[in-house]
């Protein structure tokens, strides 16, 4: 599961959508509402300060900032998670001035057996300080089992003040709210060559229709429009249930997506089975894959970082993933440039029809605590501050929910920015990576392995809906 | 986990007599036989050859064309190894840390089942009791226990401790008002592992050379009064110092070669995880970056390359050697 | 110049940890020594079997233990729920079992076979010890390494593209112009995986194998070519009886090792197309899908499945005992 849920962490969205959201809620008509975020902020910062208390309260200069978080110094926590080098280092730089100036010293590791590493050292006695976790559903998992400790006061005062409602429930099991979002990703973008666009005589889609227009045009200018790659190590299938999400929201909207989620829709339905027979009419179409690898088989055996690398080389047109793809450009052209005029860019991958308005799909992760020590606590209400989200997100490549980062941190025109635009449009119908959501067992696993079988072996798409019902655990 | 496969040692047979005589392997010889023994040697030894080439090709050579293209356009940097080793800017960070840690892991964990190794198999081999047989065979058979379902309970004793009822067999270790196991971040946890899981194998193969050194000079130092603590110490551990060494040699290359075992007990960071570790985390980062994956998988393998090249002599040695019936 | 002085402080850590280790162990000897008379042989056994005894109690007895009586319980194992991860296994696993049971013939046979020929070659050639250093030398390379080597040889492109991997690229110099993409390439692709399985462990067998050839006592051989027997002969009725023992030990050791084998599999395909094997089954249940049920239950039948190679293991031991 690992580089991939890595890629998704790594890739962060939108919260500049759940900033607004939340603006206009507050701006709109309900004081009594204003008055209790108020109040969170608050209560965050006299938590903060009663820990502080505890020290010594001496404040260094340059450290005022941080005076709240003051009183642990000579402590460590540490932190587990998937996400890697180099977005290791921006961490370690976003949060290198909380570190000197409250002496509270985060040991951060990364690892790409994340998934598989965390319960076992939890059950085992051996669990991090602080986890981030990319999957709900696993967070609901590692709850079942009594690992994770409540969010802190504070932790949830800084949320409630300054996160959607919506972002909230992810971190929550039961009624017990857990784990803060960190970052979050766009995952409805199509990655295309502006340059290669211009140069055919294109302009990016901006409904359904016209985006298979294109593609039909380039099948008939030789070009094959469409790549794709799912291999992933552990991982391998999890890109296919992306494309699959992407389907059924734009398909059905919301309400049906949530039910498809809780298997209250089965995975063998007819509605499941025609978005999948969608599906195949565009990923698994001869005509229009596998652009720069082969036949559409390869899709299951190229990885998905190396996807897009056709897309420069004008041998494939265009390439469903997720914002965080903007990081890979330069792996294949150190000089490749991320720009609406540049080698490589993102559209919105439109909606389907006018009944689902703008739909988007998204991911994040989450910071669950297993200790409940001060210094764990300052740690997870730092990262849960708007200090620390418009420290990171100036880091780039970063996307934070937190509505106390200012939009103009943002680096204009950048993906971050774009994908900013389309997650704060009120209109817009956001879910949450179904896969992510459901229980292990299909969403980290039959799932991944059958849609791999639908691309490589041509699976039928009833042997594999079927089986990935099958999957789904009893009670 | 990469255990059994390299777990699997060769022990020095102590040798009988002769080699088959020269005539006979005269008439048994043939151009057609040398020539299959190159081809083989040369089929298995391209595709780490592929590696080797791959990463001291540019990024572009690597990643668009083969490798065995480089002996008609022979570019050749050492800009990926500088990258990998050192840290720069696609990989920051570099390997160094992970290499010590693996030379602190390995060597520990190489001879400490050893020593435990070779006391039990002497017990087995040369200290009567009755259930001599029945205890080397259960050991034996406990190679098929595999060893990812002994990760978690382990991990459960190192960091909670561990009793049967009230009779304690492992100290909970625990920092007082602390989460946090004493051992956490040490390497103690993995040396302990790894001698647990090494144990069966080294066992059954040093006692089939322990138990085959010639009765009579166990006898005769029994007779002048020699205890069972001499006898190990100044008859049997120097005569099975081949079949030891070759042993060694192969924990040691596991060790180093183990990924899972190290990630549950030691953590992947820098202050202990283990090469590997950071091979793993490379590959899944760079998916794209083959002449970077390479090179780091190069380093990785260099040391058991030079470990087991350099005492490869000797270990060949051992293992004609141990002629001790004479 | 910090990386240098840790790198010294983890090495002194460890050098450190050696010797605490061999002073324990003189002081436990020493006192070992100490008792005398009747108590001499049970305390020289305490000392010299204890520690393995313990060791291996905790870390492998007691764990086994846990495992079969897990895989009689549920995904959380909270409750008990009879045979049901079993029966799971033998309804939807079948293909799994007999890949499993595939490798099981096809990679020790192979890896045993190829070995003994090239002992048997090799006995009787110059710079003998270079061409084993050669074909021993993947041994010492670990599964993430040998994955990103043999990705370089399976690794498919578009024909119409310069070919990346090497088997690509010599099917399509020896005219086959559209190759097959080998890793999908079912059910050839099992066998492809074996190839790396055999490619590690060919080594192990001919360097055990040789060693044994080259214990043949001289005399045995002489007296054979006397009595006529040269070539296939000497081989079928002097070399292979001689030898059996042996063979034997390197194709059952193989044969486990190969069973439990999940990381060529993980790292190569994870089990996808049609390639998967009980270990890497086991593991993905218990660590990636969390259901510890099922993934006992896997490790069970893996168990059981090499409990008959340890019993004739045993046997032929037995024998080579009580002949001692």
């Amino acid at each position: 599961m690992t580089a991939l849920k890595r890629r998704r962490g790594a890739a962060l969205i939108a919260s500049g959508a759940a900033a607004m959201m939340l603006l206009a809620a507050c701006g709109g008509d309900s004081s009594s509402e204003t008055t209790a975020e108020e109040t969170a902020a608050e209560t965050a910062a006299e938590t903060a300060a009663e820990t502080a208390a505890e020290g010594d309260g001496a404040v260094a200069a340059g450290c005022e900032a941080y005076a709240a978080y003051a009183g642990s110094e000579g402590t460590s926590v540490s932190i587990f998670t998937s996400i890697l080098p180099p977005e290791q280092q921006k961490f370690e730089e976003a949060w290198a001035e909380f570190e000197s100036c409250t002496g509270i010293d985060i040991v951060y590791e990364g690892s790409d057996q994340f998934e598989a590493q965390l319960p076992t050292r939890i059950a085992g006695g051996n669990a991090p300080d602080i986890a981030f976790i990319p999957q709900p559903g696993l967070l609901a998992k590692l709850v079942e089992g009594g690992g994770p400790v409540p969010a802190p006061e504070s932790v949830v005062a800084n949320v409630d003040s300054y996160w959607n409602p919506a972002w909230k429930s992810y971190g929550t099991v039961g009624d017990t709210f857990y784990a803060a979002p960190l970052g979050s990703n766009m995952k409805s973008f199509v990655w295309y060559s502006p340059k290669k666009f211009a140069e055919w005589g294109f302009e990016v889609p901006t409904t359904w229709e016209d985006m298979f227009a294109i593609s039909d045009a380039m099948v008939d200018a030789g070009v094959k429009p469409w790549c794709g790659g799912i291999e992933s190590g552990g991982a391998t299938g999890w890109a296919a249930t992306d494309w699959l999400e992407q389907i059924m929201l734009r398909m059905y909207g919301g309400e049906t997506y949530d039910k498809w989620v809780s298997n209250e829709l089965k995975f063998n339905s007819p509605e499941v089975t025609a978005a999948m027979d969608t599906l195949a009419s565009w990923m698994k179409n001869p005509d229009y894959v596998n652009g720069g690898f082969g036949n559409v088989q390869t899709i299951a055996t190229t990885a998905f970082q190396d996807a897009g690398g056709p897309i420069l080389a004008g041998e494939c047109g265009m390439l469903q993933q997720a914002s965080f793809y903007g990081n890979f450009w330069v792996n294949f052209n150190p000089d490749a440039t991320v720009a609406p005029d540049g080698d490589a860019y993102a559209f919105y991958l439109p909606a389907m029809n006018d009944d689902v308005a703008q739909p988007v799909v998204g991911g994040g992760e989450f910071v669950a605590a297993f200790a409940n020590r001060p210094e764990v606590a300052a740690v997870q209400t730092f990262l849960a501050s708007p200090e620390f989200a418009t420290a990171k997100v100036k880091l780039g490549t970063w996307v934070s929910a937190n509505s106390g980062v200012p939009l103009d941190a943002y680096v204009p025109g950048s993906i971050d920015q774009l994908s900013a635009q389309y997650l704060t449009d009120l209109s817009g119908t956001f879910r949450f990576d179904a896969s992510d959501l459901m229980p292990a067992a299909v969403g980290a696993g039959a799932e991944w392995t059958e849609m791999t079988a639908w691309f490589a072996e041509d699976k039928s798409t009833k042997d594999v809906l079927d089986a990935i019902q099958a999957a789904w655990p009893a009670s | 986990m990469s255990v059994e496969a390299h777990e699997v040692v060769v022990m020095p047979q102590p040798e009988r007599s002769e080699s088959i005589p020269q005539a006979a392997r005269r008439t048994l010889s043939s151009p057609w036989a040398s020539a299959v023994v190159v081809g083989i040697t040369i089929l298995w030894t391209v595709p780490t050859l592929g590696l080797l080439i791959t990463s001291l090709r540019p990024a572009a050579d690597a990643q668009n064309s083969g490798w065995w293209t480089f002996f008609a356009n022979p570019a050749v940097t050492l800009s990926n190894y500088a990258e990998v080793i050192t840290g720069g800017a696609t990989i920051p960070g570099g390997i160094t840390p992970y290499f010590w840690n693996s030379f602190a892991i390995a060597l520990p964990a190489a001879i400490f089942p050893l020593v435990i190794a070779c006391m039990a198999a002497y017990a087995l081999a040369w200290v009567p009791f009755k259930w001599s047989t029945g205890v080397f065979f259960g050991i034996f058979a406990l190679q098929v226990v595999p060893l990812q379902m002994a990760l978690l309970p382990l991990l459960q004793m190192f960091n909670k401790g561990w009793s049967i009822g009230p009779i304690p067999i492992f100290p909970d270790l625990n920092k007082p008002g602390s989460e946090q196991s004493l051992l956490a971040g040490t390497y103690l946890p993995l040396w302990i592992a790894h001698t647990m899981f090494a144990l069966p194998l080294a066992i059954f193969l040093i006692h089939n050379f322990i138990a085959q050194l010639p009765r009579e000079l166990m006898e005769a130092a029994r007779v002048d009064g020699a205890s069972h603590f001499l006898i190990f110490r100044k008859i049997v551990l120097p005569l099975a110092i081949p079949a030891i060494a070759s042993f060694a040699i192969f924990q040691f290359l596991w060790v180093w070669n183990d990924l899972l075992v190290a990630l549950t007990f030691a953590g992947g960071t820098p202050d202990v995880a283990p090469i590997t570790a950071y091979l793993a985390n490379i590959k899944g980062t760079y998916g794209a970056q083959l002449h970077l994956i390479t090179a780091g998988a190069f380093v990785a393998i260099i040391v058991p390359l030079i470990v087991f090249f350099s005492l490869q002599r000797f270990f060949v040695k051992g293992l004609l050697a141990g002629s001790v019936k004479g | 110049m910090n990386e240098v002085l840790s790198g010294a402080a983890k090495l002194s850590s460890s050098f450190l940890a050696i010797i605490v280790f061999f002073a324990l162990i003189l002081v436990v000897f020493f006192i070992g020594s100490r008792f005398r008379g009747r108590l001499q042989s049970p305390a020289a056994l305490v000392i010299f079997l204890g520690p393995a005894v313990i060791l291996l109690l905790i870390g492998l007895v007691v764990p086994a233990i846990r495992t079969t009586a897990g895989s009689f319980q549920n995904a959380a194992g909270t409750e008990f729920i009879g045979a049901a991860n079993y029966l799971w296994i033998f309804e939807n696993k079948v293909p799994v079992l007999v890949n499993t049971l595939l490798w099981l013939v096809i990679a020790p046979l192979a890896s045993t076979a190829l070995g003994l020929t090239l002992a048997l070659l090799l006995d009787r050639m110059r710079r003998e010890s270079v061409a084993k250093s050669l074909i021993f030398m993947p041994m010492a390379i670990s599964f993430v390494g040998a994955g990103i080597i043999w990705g370089l040889i399976y690794e498919y492109r578009d024909p119409s593209k310069a070919q990346v991997g090497l088997l690509s690229q010599l099917a399509m110099w020896v005219g086959i112009d559209d190759p097959p993409n080998w890793i999908l390439w079912s059910p050839f692709n099992n066998y492809l995986l074996m190839a790396i399985m055999i490619w590690i462990q060919v080594g192990f067998a001919m360097v055990v194998l040789s060693a044994a050839i080259k214990a043949i006592p001289g005399d045995v051989v002489e007296a054979a070519e006397l009595d006529g027997a040269t070539g296939w002969k000497l081989f079928s009725r002097v070399t292979i009886p001689m030898i059996r023992a042996t063979l034997i030990v390197v194709l059952v050791t193989i044969m486990i090792a190969v069973l439990k084998i999940f990381d060529i599999v993980r790292v190569m395909t994870n089990g996808n197309f049609g390639t998967q094997v009980v270990a890497n089954e086991m593991y993905a249940q218990a660590f990636v899908q969390f259901d510890v049920g099922r993934g006992s239950a896997l490790a069970v039948v893996l168990f059981v499945a090499v409990v008959p190679l340890i019993i004739y293991n045993v046997v032929q031991l037995r024998k080579e005992r009580s002949i001692r």
